[in-house]
């Protein structure tokens, strides 16, 4: 290949957006490897997971090997390596919301989607995870759909929830996977 | 969206611009913003350390250290650039304050992070926001952005000689990052292990520069302690811990919530009077005072207890971080225990075998240990387990998790023992099958 081709301006799986964000990132701080944890999480937004282009391009861009990124992206508990969702369902179940109520809410929403921690629904559409406090504890039991929280919930909540996500896909007019 | 909770017996100072639509700089101004960091200033650096020393003010992340005093720590003189960084990786579970305040009042937060930065002299601050808070490092985007325009940031704010940049960040999901090295390590785009001290940040710290790390809570505060004067704000709580704080009280109360509360205030009247006591009429079983990893204290021990770091300190807990969880008489004090060391286990970075391994163990025998599979000895392994994790880690995390442990099985053994020779939970419907 000719360094044309290898260029990240030419090869880049980013968004001219997404591209964009990462120039004015990289830029703010004394050395450029403290914008692979945000740059990780926003390619992911982006893209759906760290797919091994996402990583490729990362690591580039960055000035650091393939393995690096890897080894750092290892760590987080929000960065994945496999498509969830096109809505990632993350329900808190740690002590606050667990003494609220948390685990009626996770089984609920087992039964309502049918799959259980880390699964995806057969459409694309739903992925379910247990998690760790996210920050809510006071407003318990709460979620976190994608990045939207719901405070205050009970199992009835459930289906509500799930169909006004439906609701908003199909207002988008575009399959899950699109 | 969050909601706001309100009591008579509540003193706001942090809280008061809560629901006044201070996120948007020019409402911020009109209640009076910006003009502590104008008087800081005017004042210089050492008229500031001298002001937060007197203010008897102390770290709100959990540490409970003199904020003054850490500030003072940072060298004059340095060749490397110095550093502000704030933690906002709010992630100890019972806790939610930071929360409301990057939602409500961020500009609080910008002015407290200038103000660290006169006083130490550093030129850029860094905000760090847990990743699950992206709708709150948006609105921190927003308003840094404002402060920009404004000129109340950049190379010569509010019209004078000094420059002060500020840096928002997003974490990417783990509770470890909210130790000041594993933040600093995340920070520097690397995995969040924790590092060896001293060297300590003030000397050794961000990119190799002296470095303040502060809770976003601390930060927060700065400001309304040199508007309202550092000795009013000492007057207001209890001996050596200057103020108020954001009590964030969730669990089994009729009105969980974010109340600010004096130092000191009594923990039985913060329970039953401003959170409106147990739900359901049913009974108080027992109290962890300062998030998860702070030992369980009962309902005996707190009739006088004075929620400040001294007084909790005293009691044999922690204030920690204020997450104040409140449990009733229909839980299972071993699923509760199951629960917290699950999460310590899953948030355990692995860089310090007796935190890694201790977790874990502890975990495997609780899980099985509240499944009826337990055996007497499992009590006791449990409490060699974690008496064996304490102190012996780079980072807190593994206290963290030996503590509340050890609370439990000392303070509840008698409930550990009913789990005994195969007999069922009397309480949970969520036994997990043992994994080993």
């Amino acid at each position: 290949m000719s360094p044309e081709q290898t260029s990240p301006d030419t090869m880049s799986i980013f968004s001219p957006a997404l591209a964009a964000r990462f120039d004015a990132l990289v830029e703010k701080y004394p050395l450029r490897r403290s914008a692979v944890v945000p740059m990780l999480l926003y390619a992911q937004d982006e893209i759906g997971y760290l797919s091994d282009a996402v990583i490729a391009e990362i690591a580039d861009r960055i000035g650091i090997t393939e393995l690096d990124v890897r080894n750092v992206a290892s760590y987080y508990s929000m960065l994945r390596f496999k498509p969830a969702g096109k809505y990632n369902v993350q329900v808190c179940t740690n002590i606050s919301c667990m003494l609220r109520g948390a685990y009626d809410l996770y089984e609920r929403f087992q039964e309502e989607l049918g799959i259980g921690h880390k699964g995806v629904t057969a459409d694309g559409l739903f992925s379910l995870e247990e998690v760790e406090c996210i920050g809510a504890c006071c407003w318990a039991p709460a979620i976190q759909v994608n990045y939207e929280f719901h405070d205050e919930l009970t199992a009835d909540h459930v289906p509500g929830i799930l169909a006004s996500y439906r609701g908003r896909a199909k207002a988008e007019g575009k399959a899950p996977h699109a | 969206m969050p909601r706001l909770v309100f009591h008579p017996e509540e003193v706001k100072v942090v809280s008061k611009r809560f629901g006044e639509g201070a996120a948007n700089i020019d409402r911020y101004i009109e209640l009076g913003g910006y003009e502590a960091t104008k008087k800081c200033l005017a004042q210089g650096p050492e008229w500031i350390i001298e002001e937060m020393k007197t203010s008897s003010l102390r770290g709100r992340g959990g540490a409970g250290f003199p904020t003054g005093l850490k500030w003072s720590f940072v060298p004059k003189q340095s060749a490397k650039p110095k550093y502000v960084l704030v933690n906002g990786d709010e992630s100890e579970p019972g806790t939610c304050k930071d929360h409301l305040i990057f939602l409500h009042d961020p500009h609080a937060v910008i002015e407290g992070t200038i103000i660290a930065g006169l006083a130490i002299g550093a030129k850029v601050g860094f905000i760090y926001l847990r990743g699950e808070y992206r709708y709150l490092l948006e609105i921190m985007e927003k308003a840094v952005a404002d402060a920009y325009a404004k000129g109340f940031l950049g190379k010569k704010i509010f019209g004078s000689d000094t420059e002060f940049q500020i840096v928002t960040q997003t974490g990417a999901g783990a509770y470890e990052v909210g130790e000041e090295s594993a933040l600093m390590e995340s920070l520097e785009g690397k995995r969040g292990v924790p590092r060896i001290k001293p060297p300590f940040p003030a000397v050794v710290g961000l990119y190799g520069g002296p470095t303040v790390i502060n809770n976003a809570e601390t930060i927060a505060t700065v400001p309304h302690v040199i508007a309202m004067g550092a000795a009013a704000f000492a007057a207001i709580g209890s001996p050596r811990n200057g103020g108020t704080r954001l009590f964030s009280i969730s669990g089994h109360v009729q009105r969980p919530g974010v109340y600010e509360l004096p130092m000191g205030y009594n923990l039985k009247k913060m329970i039953y009077e401003v959170a409106g006591g147990i739900r359901g009429g049913r009974t108080l079983k027992a109290v962890v005072p300062g998030g998860s990893s702070t030992p369980v204290l009962l309902p005996e021990e707190i009739e006088n207890l004075g929620m400040d770091f001294d007084q909790v300190g005293k009691a044999g807990s922690m204030l920690g971080s204020g997450g104040v969880v409140v449990i009733d008489d229909q839980t299972c004090i071993v699923e509760f225990a199951l629960r917290t060391i699950s999460f310590y286990q899953h948030e355990s970075c692995g860089w310090c075998i007796p935190c890694r391994e201790g977790t874990d163990w502890i975990k495997k025998s609780l899980t099985r240990f509240h499944a009826g599979y337990g055996v007497a000895k499992d009590i006791d392994n449990i409490q060699y387990l974690a008496e064996n994790m304490m102190g012996r880690t780079f980072c807190p995390l593994g206290d963290a998790a030996a503590m509340p442990t050890l609370g439990f099985v000392k303070k509840f053994r008698k409930e550990f023992e009913d789990h005994l020779n195969g007999k069922p939970c009397p309480f949970a419907k969520h036994v997990e099958l043992a994994v080993i």
